[in-house]
């Protein structure tokens, strides 16, 4: 991508507002280090959204947002959902694919970028809800760790489709119950890390995104693993809290709950991946 | 454009309500009249030096530095202003905006009305905006507001606009300018 385009004429300069001009002279884009530690300073690249107040879905996308390494050269492929809201207001590519084909269209799009850009590092990002990464879209996300495609995974399991009212999905917890699930679910929770595991991701995390830093250093490692080696998978807990009853001020409550049961920290890497990480950090980029 | 707005929303382009289609190269469309790129040029001044608040709406490709041409525009933007007391307020982003948009400062092709409203501008130029948010933004203020759009393009011009003039490179804005200088002196402004 050309920075130019963020370049503003300066006979203009006096008529754009604040935000623009900041846009150009507080951005941290071309710096690998950018992390969550630059957000109070910087003209983040998603800002104003139009998801429910406290959402900690914004929270996580944010944190996402000041994590990428190379978002210049990002592109992020999208599902409908919650999240899909946010896409039209970020400063970034961004690809919305039909529902549950997101890590189809990914693909492609590696696969062209590559081919287009053999000189330039162009990462791919899927990011889309619980429903299309795994009910709708499972086909679709197993395949793409199958083929071993260099693109990083991530899943905001809410465990619910909350943007429809709240039916049960795969990643409800056995027994929950919600508006339109009444009798509770009744199976158990889909293990999807451990799916992303078997199916030869790379690397995998699973979180809440109550600790900012920690989603930075997660999303780094996933996003260098699959720039050098495969698929990474990262599954992040965004509570819906109008679903589960909560009040906008509760969202990180519910998480750092969570971080104590079942969605306690879990990293797998492999050996490769474990290589790539380190020779990232000796980079002073983690 | 047979007529100033507001005309109401319609989902069609005044190239299938009116049969107005954009000018061959050379000409310009002064509402649904094919006339001489200069006759246009002359009629857009007039209409921004007797209407009230003028205002020029610059777009990314004026806006942002990306190329020689853009950083010459930016120039040739600002002097126009000068000449035509015109107002500046740009369109820098074509994202619409939540919760909304600062009206004083900016202009949204989503809703650019809101804009138009709340300055009570009666006549406009669109310059350096991309064609499909300029036909989006257009045919929205033709149906809500009586603003007089005039769309300076550099590609085939806009239907939607009163006035269109296509093709605009920085030496047609020189001319432009010339023009409005006189048009300005012959008006006593």
């Amino acid at each position: 991508m050309s920075f130019k385009v963020y370049q503003i004429n300066p006979e203009l300069k006096d008529v754009m507002p604040q935000e623009i001009i900041d846009l150009e002279e507080k951005s941290t884009l071309n710096n690998p280090k950018r992390g969550v530690m630059d957000l109070p300073f910087y003209k983040e690249l998603i800002e104003e959204h139009s998801l429910c107040a406290g959402c900690p879905e914004a929270a996580a996308l944010r944190y996402i947002m000041a994590s990428l390494p190379n978002p210049e050269d990002t592109i992020i492929v999208n599902s409908t959902g919650c999240t899909s809201l946010v896409f039209p207001h970020i400063a970034m590519h961004t690809v919305h694919s039909l529902f549950g084909n997101q890590n189809a269209v990914a693909s492609g799009i590696k696969r062209v970028l590559e081919y287009r850009y053999p000189d330039r590092v162009k990462d791919v990002v899927v990011l889309a809800g619980d429903g299309a990464t795994v009910d709708i879209g499972l086909d679709c996300t197993l395949q793409s760790f199958f083929r071993q495609e260099k693109i990083t995974t991530i899943c905001f399991d809410n465990e619910v489709y909350a943007n429809t009212g709240g039916q049960e999905s795969g990643m409800t917890p056995k027994g929950h119950v919600f508006k339109m699930a009444p009798k509770g679910k009744q199976f158990e929770k889909v293990p999807m890390w451990q799916l992303a595991i078997d199916s030869g991701c790379k690397y995998v995390a699973r979180l809440t995104v109550s600790s900012p830093k920690r989603v930075e250093s997660v999303i780094k490692k996933a996003v260098y693993v699959a720039r050098y080696l495969g698929p990474t998978y990262v599954h992040l807990y965004t509570p819906c809290i109008l679903e589960i009853g909560l009040n906008s001020d509760q969202g990180l409550e519910e998480m750092r709950a969570r971080d104590k049961e079942r969605f306690e920290f879990f990293e797998y890497i492999t050996p490769e991946a474990q290589e790539v990480i380190d020779r990232v950090k000796a980079e002073g980029l983690l | 454009m047979a007529k100033l707005g507001p005309s109401g929303f319609s989902p069609y382009p005044v190239a299938i309500i009116d049969k107005v289609l954009n000018p061959p190269p050379g000409k310009a469309l002064l509402f649904d009249e094919l006339v001489d790129e200069e006759v246009a040029m002359r009629e857009a001044a007039k209409a921004m030096l007797t209407r009230e608040n003028p205002t020029i709406f610059p777009g990314p490709q004026v806006l942002y530095a990306w190329n020689e041409d853009a950083k010459k525009k930016a120039k040739q933007v600002k002097e126009l202003a000068q000449v035509l007391n015109a107002k500046i307020i740009p369109m820098y982003d074509y994202r619409p905006k939540y919760p909304k948009i600062n009206p004083e400062v900016e202009i949204n092709p989503n809703h650019p009305n809101l804009t138009i409203w709340h300055n009570n501008i009666k006549a406009c130029i669109f310059i350096g905006v991309h064609c499909h948010y300029a036909n989006v933004a257009l045919k929205i203020i033709r149906a809500e507001t009586d603003c007089f759009t005039i769309a300076m393009c550099s590609l085939e011009g806009h239907e939607d606009a009163m006035i269109t003039l296509r093709d605009q490179h920085p030496e047609e804005l020189d001319k432009f300018i010339e023009i409005a200088k006189q048009v300005k002196a012959e008006l006593g402004k």
